[in-house]
């Protein structure tokens, strides 16, 4: 495996091409996710993040540069070949219907961890992908703001139907960091812990007989429909699945706090 | 990634590369190294070559975790004496951090794991978070350390491909799923 990491550190990062990363410093936030074992506020290390969603030319090229990841040659178990890629024309033309600045969709979990690890980095935390979206473009928490959660419900009320927004047109949060909100469904590495149960009312239960521990999830911000909707989406999905809507971006740890890299 | 990962192997370890491509479906193909209970790495496509029960738990887990091995030992009590030499048991910790080599050899000890059958496992957690992934399996390391976890055991052919999955956990195994062990046992004798 090191051995794999050092030949892997010495090819071309050709996948990095154009993938815009900015610092996000530590903090500490208030989740909307309420789990039994988090008391307060979650702190978050610093790291680096794309400032946009992977796009249909930044994933041409690593598709190009990985081809195990084609439409017409990806394995099953990686992702679903009915959804992978489907808006694309062709296994190496995205074609009209996916333009070079429109966000990537239709990619697995798999798929999307893939390309971050050719680009030297790795999806983010659902914590790390919270923590940025909570910004708006002045303030680094702009969630308890009736106007804030008003924009949001406003994008969410878009018919899906109307094409994709190009990538980077929103105006950037405080961090420098674009749509995160009103584009597009974003991977995070542990989709996989947003362990939602069914019932709230008596979770102690529903926790015992599905999952071990007591750690399951509930929310304590219900009107925060920002991250509802993301947990409901990915607590729903497998890490094969693809959606028309569903795409990424990728973030780095930092060495050490306020380290340049 | 993957290709360049091959083309490494060529050159280091050509007794690999000549082996048959894994099949489309397997799940045996991540590449992250693991180390058993002995202490010996190895891949996940190392376990090609026999029918296996796969599962993921952590040892300092006292509740689903301890029924996870019993549900194994209880498939393995359920089966002819020539079905239990051909079954294999793959289960991996998604604590890297506290199960070592050494944990996990404690845990095969205490609950008279026969070392030719069962593998108790470690990788990192990225190879942890994939595998999860591959089997459909959820979990998240709660503040205090322990897991949050959903509970499957995985049925695999000898290529790696998912037959079936189990979450009724006890001695007593689920009889479809074990009929499946049966049935994939019978089909590559």
């Amino acid at each position: 495996m090191r051995g794999l990491a050092l030949a892997t550190m010495l090819l071309p990062a050709i996948a990095c091409a154009g993938d815009d990363f900015v610092r996000v410093p530590a903090g500490a936030y208030r989740s909307a996710l309420g789990y039994v074992d988090v008391k307060g506020d979650t702190a978050v290390a610093a790291f680096d993040f794309m400032a946009t969603p992977v796009t249909n030319a930044q994933y041409l090229a690593f598709v190009q540069a990985h081809p195990e990841w084609r439409r017409d040659r990806v394995v099953p178990v990686y992702a679903d070949a009915a959804h992978y890629l489907a808006n694309w024309k062709a296994p190496l033309d995205p074609g009209d219907a996916a333009k070079p600045r429109q966000p990537v969709t239709g990619v697995s979990w798999f798929a999307a961890s893939a390309y971050c690890e050719a680009a030297h980095a790795r999806l983010p935390t659902w914590v790390e992908w919270e923590y940025t979206a909570a910004a708006d473009e002045t303030r680094r928490d702009a969630r308890d703001d009736p106007a804030w959660r008003e924009r949001i419900l406003g994008w969410y009320a878009k018919p899906s139907s109307a094409p994709l927004a190009e990538a980077g047109v929103s105006p950037s949060n405080v961090y420098g960091v674009r749509d995160l909100h009103g584009l597009v469904w974003e991977w995070v590495e542990d989709f996989g812990s947003l362990l939602v149960i069914d019932d709230s009312r008596d979770p102690a239960d529903a926790i015992g007989l599905k999952f071990c521990g007591s750690g399951a999830l509930n929310m304590r911000d219900v009107d925060n429909y920002a991250v509802l909707m993301r947990v409901a989406l990915l607590s729903s999905v497998q890490a094969a699945d693809s959606t028309s809507s569903l795409g990424f971006r990728c973030a780095r740890s930092v060495a050490a706090e306020g380290t340049p890299p | 990634m993957n290709r360049r990962f091959a083309l490494l192997l060529m050159l280091v370890a050509p007794v690999f590369a000549a082996a048959a491509p894994l099949p489309p479906e397997s799940v045996l193909r991540p590449a992250e190294a693991y180390v058993d209970q002995s202490g010996r790495t190895f891949h996940l496509e190392d376990r090609r070559g026999h029918v296996q029960v796969v599962s993921m738990f952590y040892t300092s887990c006292t509740f689903t975790c301890p029924l996870t091995i019993d549900t194994g030992l209880g498939i393995q009590h359920a089966l002819a004496s020539a079905e239990r030499d051909a079954l294999r048991l793959l289960v991996v910790s998604f604590d890297p951090q506290r199960d070592t080599p050494a944990v996990l050899a404690a845990l095969a000890a205490k609950r008279k794991l026969d070392p030719a059958r069962w593998t108790l496992a470690r990788t990192d957690e990225a190879g942890a978070r994939k595998l999860a992934a591959l089997l459909g399996i959820r979990y998240r390391r709660m503040a205090n350390g322990d897991f949050n976890h959903s509970t499957e055991l995985v049925l695999l052919d000898a290529e790696g491909r998912i037959l079936a999955k189990t979450d009724q956990l006890g001695t007593l195994p689920e009889p479809a799923f074990l009929a499946e062990v049966k049935k994939a046992l019978a089909a590559t004798r």
